[in-house]
C-alpha cells in the first residue's frame, strides 16, 4: 500500500481515523479562522488556541473551474486529462465559512445552502508513489 | 493646498508587439506632458506603478535623468489609484506643485497566476487549484445573483454594454460590438461566468501630470480637480479574494469604505456624479460595484441595467470608455485608465464615447487583490 502524507502539515488531523479541518480560535473575541493562525485578525491578539472544526455545514457560495489552472496549480493532471472542478465556501456551524475543493463539478447538482460534509481524499500522487491527500465538500444528505 | 489635474496621456490599449511597456509609459508620459505644456525637467516629482514590465522609475532612462524623485508602487490592481492619492498627498503637503503619476504594463495572455507565499498564504492553496481571482469573482456574484435576483441576461448585458462603449473608444483593445446572445454562450470560465464577461491581462499606459490648484491655470484652459481621493485595505468579515477562510458575519469591503470616505471628503453624494468608471474585472464586478458605491440599492441593478441606464446615453453612464472589459488590464495602468477617461469627459473631449449634457462630477473606483479599493472624484 502506498504512502499517504497530508498536503500540508497542521491544515487537518492527520493520520486520524475521523479526520478533521483545523482551525484557531481566538479566546478574546471567540473568531475562528482557518487555516491556524498565529494572531486573531479580528482583534489583533495572539491569545489563540487551536480546535477541530465541524465537519458538517452548508454551502454558502461555489463555482466551477473550467480551465487548467498555470502554476502554482499542482495537481498531476495534464491539458489532455484536466477535469474542471468545483470550489465553494462551506459554512461550519459555530466556526468560520472555509474555502475547499467540491467533490461535485456538475452545476446542476450544486445549490447555495446545501448540506455538504469535509471528505479527505487522494489528490495526487508523488513521482515517489506517495499518495498527497488534501480535503474537499462533498454533498451530504 | 488643491490639486488639479493639468495633463494627460494615454497609449492605446490592447497588444503592441513593437513597444515594451516601459516604452508605453514613456509614451503616455509624452503626450500628457504636452498635453500641460511642460517639459520633464520642469516635473518635481513622479510616483508609478507596473507590475510586469519592470520598475516604473526606470522611465527615467527613457524621460530624461534629472534627478526627481520617483517613487514605485505597487498594490495590485489599485496601483494607478494609489499612485494618483500618492502623488496628491504630496502636492497637498505644500512640498510640491507640479508632479507626474504613470502606470504601465505589458502582460503574457490567459489568467494572472498569483504566487500564494507573496501573500502570505501556504502552497496547497495554489497546488489545489484555488489561486484565482477569476473563482472569487464568481463566488462573489453566484451568491449575489442568489440574493439580490439578478439574471444571468443583465451579466451579459453588461458586457454589451461594455464592447458598445470600446467601439466608440480609439484607444480601446476590443472594437468589436459583441451580441448578448454571443456573450452568455461563450466558453464557460467560471460558473456563471463566461469568457467574454471577463477583462483579460492587456498591455497600456497612462500618465498624468498634477499641479496645485493655484497653478493650474498656468497649464490648462480646463483644470481638472480632485475633490476626493482615498484608498482603503479590507477589514475583518469582508468577503475577499484569496481568502481560504471568511468569518460568519460580514462587514463592509473596502469598496464601501474608501467610496463613503471619497464622498465625505469631496462634500458631494452619489447622485451628484454625471459619469462614473467602475471596476469590473468582470460583469459581476461592474454590477455589485454599483451599490457598493452607492449609486443604487443592492438589487436595483437588475432593472437599471435592463433598461439602459447604465449606457453612454444613460442617467449613470457606467465604464463608459469600454472599461476593463473592452480595455483589458494592464495593471499598472488601468486606475489611471479611469481618470484619463473622466478627465476627457469633464473637458468634453471624449468623442464619440461623450457623455451628453456637460458633466461636472466624475467618479473613479477602482478594487484588488487582496481586498483594496481606491476611489477618485473629479470636479471641472
Amino acid at each position: 500500500m502506498s504512502n499517504q502524507v497530508p498536503i500540508a502539515e497542521g491544515l487537518f488531523t492527520w493520520p486520524s481515523k475521523n479526520p478533521a479541518l483545523l482551525g484557531s480560535r481566538c479566546q478574546d473575541c471567540g473568531i475562528a479562522t482557518f487555516p491556524v493562525s498565529e494572531s486573531c485578525s479580528a482583534c489583533s491578539g495572539q491569545n489563540v488556541v487551536v480546535e477541530e472544526l465541524p465537519g458538517h455545514g452548508t454551502l454558502w457560495t461555489w463555482t466551477i473551474q473550467q480551465f487548467m489552472p498555470k502554476t502554482p496549480y499542482k495537481s498531476g493532471e495534464t491539458p489532455e486529462t484536466f477535469e474542471p472542478y468545483g470550489v465553494g465556501y462551506v459554512e461550519l456551524p459555530g466556526g468560520v465559512r472555509v474555502e475547499g475543493r467540491l467533490t461535485e463539478n456538475d452545476p446542476a447538482k450544486l445549490a447555495i445552502g446545501m448540506n455538504m460534509e469535509v471528505v479527505f481524499e487522494p489528490y495526487r500522487t508523488e513521482e515517489n508513489g506517495d499518495e498527497v491527500i488534501s480535503f474537499f465538500f462533498r454533498p451530504a444528505a | 493646498m488643491d490639486v488639479a489635474i493639468v495633463g494627460i496621456g494615454i497609449h492605446p490599449f490592447g497588444r503592441t508587439p513593437s513597444r515594451s511597456g516601459l516604452q508605453q509609459g514613456a509614451f503616455a508620459a509624452r503626450l500628457a506632458l504636452q498635453d500641460a505644456g511642460v517639459e520633464w525637467k520642469d516635473i518635481q516629482f513622479a510616483f508609478g506603478g507596473s507590475a510586469s514590465s519592470g520598475s516604473a522609475d526606470a522611465l527615467v532612462n527613457e524621460l530624461g535623468l534629472t534627478g526627481l524623485p520617483f517613487i514605485n508602487v505597487a498594490n495590485g490592481c489599485a496601483t494607478g489609484g494609489s499612485s494618483l492619492i500618492s502623488a496628491y498627498n504630496a502636492i497637498k503637503s505644500g512640498e510640491y506643485d507640479l508632479g507626474l503619476v504613470a502606470g504601465f504594463d505589458k502582460h503574457d495572455r490567459g489568467a494572472f497566476n498569483a504566487d500564494p507565499k507573496e501573500l502570505g498564504l501556504g502552497e496547497w492553496y495554489g497546488e489545489v487549484g484555488m489561486m484565482l481571482t477569476t473563482q472569487f469573482f464568481a463566488m462573489k456574484i453566484q451568491k449575489y445573483m442568489n440574493d439580490y435576483n439578478i439574471s444571468e441576461n443583465t451579466l451579459a448585458k453588461v458586457a454589451q454594454k461594455s464592447f458598445i462603449n470600446g467601439s466608440r473608444n480609439p484607444n480601446a483593445w476590443r472594437t468589436e460590438p459583441i451580441g448578448v446572445e454571443e456573450i452568455a454562450n461563450s466558453m464557460m470560465v467560471n460558473n456563471p461566468l463566461t469568457k467574454f464577461m471577463f477583462c483579460s491581462p492587456s498591455e497600456g499606459g497612462v500618465a498624468l501630470i498634477l499641479s496645485s490648484a493655484d497653478k493650474a491655470h498656468t497649464y490648462t484652459d480646463t483644470p481638472v480637480y480632485l475633490r476626493g481621493a482615498t484608498m482603503k485595505s479590507r477589514r475583518f468579515g469582508s468577503f475577499e479574494v484569496f481568502a481560504p477562510s471568511q468569518a460568519l458575519q460580514q462587514v463592509d469591503g473596502p469598496t464601501v469604505d474608501a467610496s463613503k470616505a471619497a464622498f465625505e471628503m469631496a462634500g458631494v453624494g452619489p447622485r451628484d456624479i454625471d459619469v462614473m468608471q467602475l471596476q469590473d474585472t468582470e460583469v459581476g464586478a461592474e454590477i455589485m460595484h454599483m451599490a457598493e458605491n452607492g449609486f443604487c440599492e443592492h438589487g436595483e441593478q437588475e432593472a437599471l441595467i435592463q433598461s439602459g441606464e447604465t449606457r453612454i446615453e444613460g442617467s449613470m453612464p457606467i465604464n463608459t470608455d469600454g472599461g476593463c472589459i473592452a480595455n483589458g488590464e494592464p495593471i499598472g495602468a488601468s486606475g489611471l485608465r479611469q481618470v484619463y477617461e473622466n478627465v476627457l469627459q469633464l473637458r468634453g473631449q471624449a468623442g464619440d464615447h461623450q457623455v451628453p449634457d456637460d458633466p461636472k462630477l466624475a467618479y473613479t473606483h477602482v478594487y484588488g487583490a487582496p481586498g483594496i479599493s481606491a476611489v477618485t472624484i473629479l470636479q471641472r
